[in-house]
């Protein structure tokens, strides 16, 4: 039997935990260090490197274009996924697993070719915004997690309820609005947060979507990275992680971290 | 009538996915059909090797992750309910943190005035820093680096389901440890494992940011390779044809995952 205090497992198992968290501790630490370059471990101590976080234009600029376009394309991702998700799962649709296929289709893209697609078809050809296509490209990043968590709670969700509310003169929609959404709330919640971080953190979609005063935050960091090798990228990543650990504090007061392990 | 509202909910993302995914892919694959785009891929041995690197890097990556990935998802999942919800948090925050983050991490140790390279001086292991960074064993760390928690997530998935009576009545036969992994416990993950292997495979044949970040401009793979030939290169036709390549890659990769899921499904449950 393999006992959870088999010593070869704990060892194998310690080193991998090891092997996952030093990295970031270890970035963590740099952030602080005087030294015009990063090393590890630190000369003296400085809280310089995240005032200069606040002083690149581009991080600025990025984190609010970020921001904006992640909300931006959950809201819609949502709104043209949940009324999709609704007719696949409460009404008879022929080629119900065709759909379903189709709607999942942008995970069968690597996300370096979806860009590269948009700029190519839509940029060039048809000339459409910048601003816009990004939007799209994030949009098509996040439709699949919108798809897949809510047609899983809407298929566990009992039928009858809104049946209920129909026999009782309630119009489909309201009982979609009244009945339906409270119901499958918790999965809506999940889906936007699943939304929101993956396509806050993206990178090969926004790659070639991005123009002289459009830079998204992942994007103005590598670009940043490739030229300067100094603790500002240590204390911006701090800062990221900061959010990533506010986001998981949001989810687990919400809905408890499980929700987002259905990946 | 039922047929109409049906049609209407489902049109806003037919029309979104055809002009917003398909329009742009047949635009940028129709260009590369009847030319000669192919056949100078494939008859170019600097392009074959990308290729070939692509690949290897993703079986290598795939192979570590699930060698150490597995003895982590086991030991967690015996772990008390207390220890275990913290240690999801731990696998899964890196999930969740910028992929730029996890990758920078690796400059800073693996870099020529990098951490390893100073223990390794430090302990006179060698007398000159070695060239770690910007090689394909440092797009393979990054890689594991960002896809392990992604494997061990979808490992704890089918550990959780392992019924323990079975571990100990293979004991009471005599089973060692060793033996009880190979022969009792790892038969019964076949579904976790082949989905968290395909998933990291997919992830790390396409990954950007990790082989851009510590493998150079000397080791490029396939969607390193789309990005120099358009951005750099300004031949935006021999992109095309490196995209199609790799989505016709990640299409035999899903499909093969697609086709191993539906006979696991099929397999009865005994066998």
């Amino acid at each position: 039997m393999l006992k959870a205090n088999n010593k070869v497992l704990v060892t194998i198992s310690a080193i991998v935990l090891f092997f996952l968290i030093a990295p970031l501790i270890m970035v963590i630490i740099t952030a602080f260090g005087t030294d015009a370059t990063i090393a590890f471990p630190i000369h003296g101590f400085t809280l310089h490197w995240f005032a200069n976080v606040f002083a690149q234009p581009d991080f600025v600029a990025g984190f609010k274009m970020s921001l904006i376009i992640a909300l931006a394309a959950s809201l819609l991702a949502l709104v043209i996924g949940v009324p999709l998700v609704y007719a696949l799962t409460r009404y008879n649709v022929h080629h119900q697993a065709w759909f379903q296929t189709l709607f999942l289709s942008p995970t069968f893209i690597p996300e370096i070719v979806i860009g590269f697609a948009l700029y190519q078809g839509l940029v060039i050809t048809v000339q459409l915004p910048l601003l816009l296509t990004l939007l799209i490209g994030h949009f098509l990043l996040c439709l699949p997690y919108v798809v897949r968590l809510v047609t899983a709670s809407m298929v566990l969700m009992d039928e009858h309820i809104e049946e209920a509310a129909w026999v009782y003169g309630s119009s489909r929609l309201k009982a979609f609005l009244t009945v339906t959404i409270p119901n499958i709330r918790a999965s809506l919640v999940a889906a936007f947060m699943l939304c929101f971080i993956n396509s806050f953190n993206n990178i090969p979609i926004s790659l070639f979507l991005n123009g002289p005063d459009l830079s998204m935050l992942p994007t103005a960091i590598l670009n940043y990275l490739q030229n300067n090798y100094d603790p500002t990228v240590s204390a911006i990543s701090v800062l990221l992680m900061l959010f990533t650990a506010a986001m998981m504090l949001l989810v687990e007061k919400g809905l408890g971290l499980k929700a987002l392990n259905e990946m | 009538m039922k047929n109409r509202s049906a049609f209407l909910l489902l049109l806003p993302g037919v029309l979104a996915i055809c002009l917003f995914l398909f329009f742009p892919l047949l635009q940028t694959i129709w260009p590369t059909l009847g030319g000669s785009g192919y056949s100078h891929f494939l008859h170019s041995g600097y392009n074959r090797n990308v290729l070939g690197r692509t690949l290897l890097i993703a079986v290598i990556t795939t192979a570590l992750a699930l060698g150490l990935g597995l003895p982590l998802a086991l030991w967690i999942a015996r772990q008390k309910a207390s220890v275990k919800s913290l240690l999801s948090v731990v696998i899964l925050f890196p999930i969740l943190t910028n992929a730029v983050v996890r990758n920078f991490t690796w400059i800073i140790i693996l870099g020529k005035d990098g951490v390893l390279n100073k223990v390794l001086l430090g302990l006179h292991l060698t007398q000159h820093p070695v060239t770690l960074l910007y090689t394909n064993a440092a797009i393979v760390i990054g890689s594991v680096y960002l896809f392990l928690p992604i494997m061990v997530t979808s490992l704890i998935g089918s550990v959780d389901e392992l019924n323990i009576e079975v571990e100990e009545a293979a004991a009471v036969l005599g089973a060692k440890p060793w033996t009880t992994l190979t022969k009792v416990i790892i038969p019964q993950l076949t579904t976790g494992i082949l989905t968290g292997s395909i998933l990291v495979f997919a992830g790390a044949m396409t990954a950007y940011t990790t082989p851009q970040l510590l493998g150079g401009n000397r080791h490029l793979v396939m969607s390193t390779l789309i990005y120099q030939q358009a951005m750099t290169l300004g031949d935006w036709n021999q992109a095309s044809v490196v995209a199609v390549v790799l989505i016709i890659m990640t299409v035999i990769v899903m499909g093969l995952m697609r086709l191993v899921t539906r006979w696991l499904d099929r397999r009865p449950a005994n066998a």
